[in-house]
């Protein structure tokens, strides 16, 4: 399942919903990601992330599907949030099942390297005087860690 | 054809998007970059460094040299920094 939404989210009551009822599952891997104080070593004081609505959607679920073919995963759940965040707060959440650890991590790790350098979302920083916005340039080392899940076909 | 722009590329062409009808010559993502370039400065300094340009047709991505016709969604923007 994937959600994409302005408003936080509470990841206690997301995993019980996803395993509620499925005693199939042995392992369950979660990511958060948060959004950080500090910024090249500035303090920001706000992220505004934008998204392309539509695009964001189809990819996310391509995605899923993916992570589902490739591992086999009991329940995935993907959560994107957009618009003005803070310091400390939750920006994603990955959740991933399955009846091993192994796949449960695996899988997580893959969808989230696969979200930093593919999902269409763009995040804007702003500095603690309010007034220096600026864009954050994307990371090669992102990169480096979605390219890796290019040539592993490891299955667990 | 229906163009959308995000983060700086929005900023930079200075909208979030247009309705376009190109002349049937442009026929690939790149011939539109040009054309959209000969219709204002605001287009030369958004696509004035195309190895940071990402582009998708109709929600995917594509590469420039990608046919582009009547109809299509064209969307522009920097590379993603979500997660």
């Amino acid at each position: 399942m994937i959600r994409v939404q302005q408003e936080d989210f509470d990841v206690s009551r997301e995993i019980a919903s996803l395993r509620a009822g499925d005693l199939s599952i042995g392992g369950i891997c979660s990511f958060i990601g948060t959004v950080r104080e500090l910024s090249g070593g500035a303090a920001i004081s706000s992220m505004t992330l934008e998204h392309y609505p539509g695009m964001t959607e189809r990819a996310l679920s391509d995605i899923e599907a993916q992570a589902c073919a490739r591992w086999p995963l009991s329940g995935c759940l993907i959560i994107h949030r957009y618009g003005k965040l803070e310091p400390g707060d939750q920006i994603v959440l990955v959740v991933t099942a399955s009846a091993h650890r192994q796949a449960a991590f695996d899988a997580c790790q893959f969808l989230i390297d696969w979200l930093k350098t593919k999902a269409p979302f763009w995040k804007l920083e702003a500095g603690t005087d309010g007034a220096d916005k600026h864009w954050v340039e994307a990371n090669g080392s992102d990169t480096l860690a979605a390219n890796r899940w290019d040539d592993t076909q490891d299955k667990t | 054809m229906k163009l959308v722009y995000f983060a700086w590329v929005r900023e930079k062409v200075g909208k979030s998007g247009e309705d376009v009808s190109p002349p049937p010559t442009v026929e690939t993502v790149t011939q539109l970059i040009d054309w959209l370039i000969a219709q204002g400065d605001n287009y030369r300094v958004a696509f004035g460094d195309m190895k940071i340009i990402r582009v998708a047709v109709n929600q995917q991505y594509v590469t420039t040299d990608t046919p582009v016709q009547p109809g299509d969604e064209v969307a522009f923007f920097p590379p993603v920094t979500g997660g």
